[in-house]
């Protein structure tokens, strides 16, 4: 390291983020490294490795934590049925936002991944299906041009190949760095869902922690069904903005998965250890075929 | 002029609203609808049926009021859910009547509170943007002051979308962008020039088809060429064919 680097930290925070230097960021791991994590609701340490076992739920207090895309993959489709969409595609300054391509590598980096959403085919249960999955840890999974493209990618081939959509949600809203660009991609999604839906196919949302803005305003809302990890934070406005706006705190449990369950915007609350069981149920109600994959297996069943 | 000044006449208290606009072009024809059937009428969303050139067109307008007893009343142009449900329950009744829909569009933003949230802003705007992509009839947006984020589009899902010179359209405000970005809310005019809200800058990015010529007062003969505009695009979007108009519209919004 030399001087000026120690000079950097006087500087203003905006100072610092002109700069391209991502190395502190990449050693920024999303999910803390160490061998323990405490439970920010039960306060309870818990081992890392207990908690990625555990589908990064608290085993003492069943706190869901936020879970990277790709995990969320692993756990929810049948193993290695997952073949990706558009994997290469990603985000460019369009209307040259300042500061906006930086944080494009960071989230990169960050994130390991090239946008806040992956998509592809899988098979859930044996079922075939189209999935999306947002990615919290690429900026906050904002919805630029990208992220709308590529699921308005997927809807549009689900639609040709008769495929049913399953959707996990997790996103702060448009992606305030693409101007108005990002706000188009609210129609350009509903279009390619609207299209879907009319075909007769099923669409299947699962919103988790935090879905607002634009992408509550638009997909998220838009399911068949719609299932909701337990305590999840689902809203149009945050809930800072809304607090801003009346001048007063927010009840408890506002804009959680359970009030909406209660008012009657959510399906069902489903804790993620029975997500993918749900979601083949739902997906064989609507008539999809599970694939055997183990035969012996099955034969085995029958003896 | 720069974006920021933009916003300032944008969001004037001396600008015409959408009553003003429907009274210049409608005059007494405009018979007001109310209501969602589902839980209230939102006044910050006007609609009803109007005359245009001798044919029925339903018109709906987020309505900011014109002075400050008109502007509490209609919760200065920020629609709840049920304004939205109004909306479409309008267009939807457009459709079954073969009628066109004319929307005005002038809101900082659908409402930020406990009521709406408890209704569900998110849903009411998800199901406007999926069923107007889809409504079997032309319609048609025109932004007359400020176009915030998806409470205007909400009312913007058209096959033509047009711009008073002076209008500004932007996924979040310029006080928001500030804040987020600089951590002060005081950078408007920086946060105004970046987010690319102005109608030459919408224009270019091929977001809208048309700007409009300023009408400064409400006496203004603008309306007047305004009203033979709309009247002709509405003949040559009726010209076409259902499947046609709304592969069209739905392309409109794919190419971004």
């Amino acid at each position: 390291m030399n001087t000026s680097d120690i000079f950097n930290f006087l500087k203003p925070k905006n100072e610092l983020e002109k700069q391209e230097d991502t190395s502190t960021v990449q050693n920024q791991p999303f999910i803390p490294n160490e061998l323990w994590v405490k439970c920010p609701v039960c306060k309870k340490a818990v081992l890392s490795s207990d908690l990625n076992d555990n589908k990064k739920v608290c085993p003492n207090c069943s706190y869901h934590f936020r879970i990277a895309a790709r995990q969320r993959l692993e756990i929810t489709v049948d193993e290695g049925s997952f073949e990706e969409f558009d994997a290469e595609m990603t985000s460019t300054n369009i209307i040259d936002f300042p500061d906006y391509t930086r944080k494009l590598k960071n989230a990169r980096l960050n994130s390991g991944e090239n946008e806040s959403v992956i998509t592809g085919k899988a098979r859930i249960g044996g079922c075939e299906t189209v999935i999306a999955v947002m990615n919290s840890q690429f900026m906050m999974g904002s919805m630029g041009t990208v992220t709308g493209e590529k699921i308005t990618r997927a809807f549009e081939y689900a639609t040709k190949q008769e495929l049913p959509v399953i959707v996990f949600t997790v996103s702060g809203g448009a992606r305030m760095q693409e101007g108005i660009l990002s706000l188009m991609q609210m129609a350009k999604t509903s279009g390619a869902v609207k299209r879907h839906s009319d075909a007769g196919l099923l669409y299947i949302t699962v919103l988790t922690d935090p879905t607002t803005g634009g992408v509550t305003a638009s997909f998220a809302m838009e399911g068949d069904i719609i299932l909701s990890e337990p305590k999840a934070l689902i809203g149009f406005a945050g809930p800072r903005v809304i607090e801003q706006t009346i001048r007063q705190k927010l009840p408890k449990d506002f804009q959680s998965a359970e009030f909406l369950l209660e008012k009657g915007f959510v399906d069902k609350v489903v804790p993620r250890s029975e997500m993918k069981e749900t979601l083949t149920k739902l997906l064989i109600l609507h008539g999809s075929i599970p694939e055997k994959e183990d035969k012996e297996e099955k034969e085995g069943d029958e003896q | 002029m720069s974006a920021f000044d933009n916003v300032t006449a944008a969001r004037a208290n001396n600008r015409p609203t959408a009553i003003d606009y429907i009274t210049r072009i409608f005059g007494d024809s405009f018979i007001e609808l109310h209501g969602d059937r589902r839980f209230a009428d939102d006044k910050a969303v006007i609609g009803g049926i109007a005359e245009l050139n001798g044919k029925p067109v339903t018109v709906i307008a987020l309505e900011k009021g014109r002075n400050l007893k008109e502007r509490v009343d209609r919760n200065f142009g920020s629609a709840h859910p049920e304004g939205y449900r109004k909306a479409l329950r309008l267009m939807k009744q457009a459709e079954k009547f073969h009628r066109p829909v004319l929307c005005f569009v002038d809101t900082s933003g659908a409402y930020c509170g406990i009521g709406a949230e408890e209704r569900g802003q998110g849903q009411a705007i998800a199901e406007n943007l999926m069923e107007m992509m889809t409504l079997k009839t032309p319609i048609l947006s025109v932004f007359i002051g400020e176009g915030g984020s998806g409470g205007a589009l909400a009312l913007a899902v058209a096959d033509e979308v047009w711009m008073l010179e002076n209008a500004i359209y932007s996924v979040i405000s310029p006080e928001g962008c500030a804040s987020i970005l600089w951590k002060d809310s005081t950078k408007t005019a920086e946060a105004s020039e970046c987010l690319k809200l102005t109608s030459k800058d919408l224009f270019k990015l091929g977001v809208i088809e048309r700007i409009i010529r300023e009408p400064k007062t409400v006496d203004s003969v603008v309306f007047e060429s305004f009203k033979t505009l709309i009247g002709q695009t509405f003949e040559k979007l009726e010209a076409s064919d259902t499947e046609t108009l709304l592969n069209k519209r739905y392309n409109r919004f794919r190419k971004y």
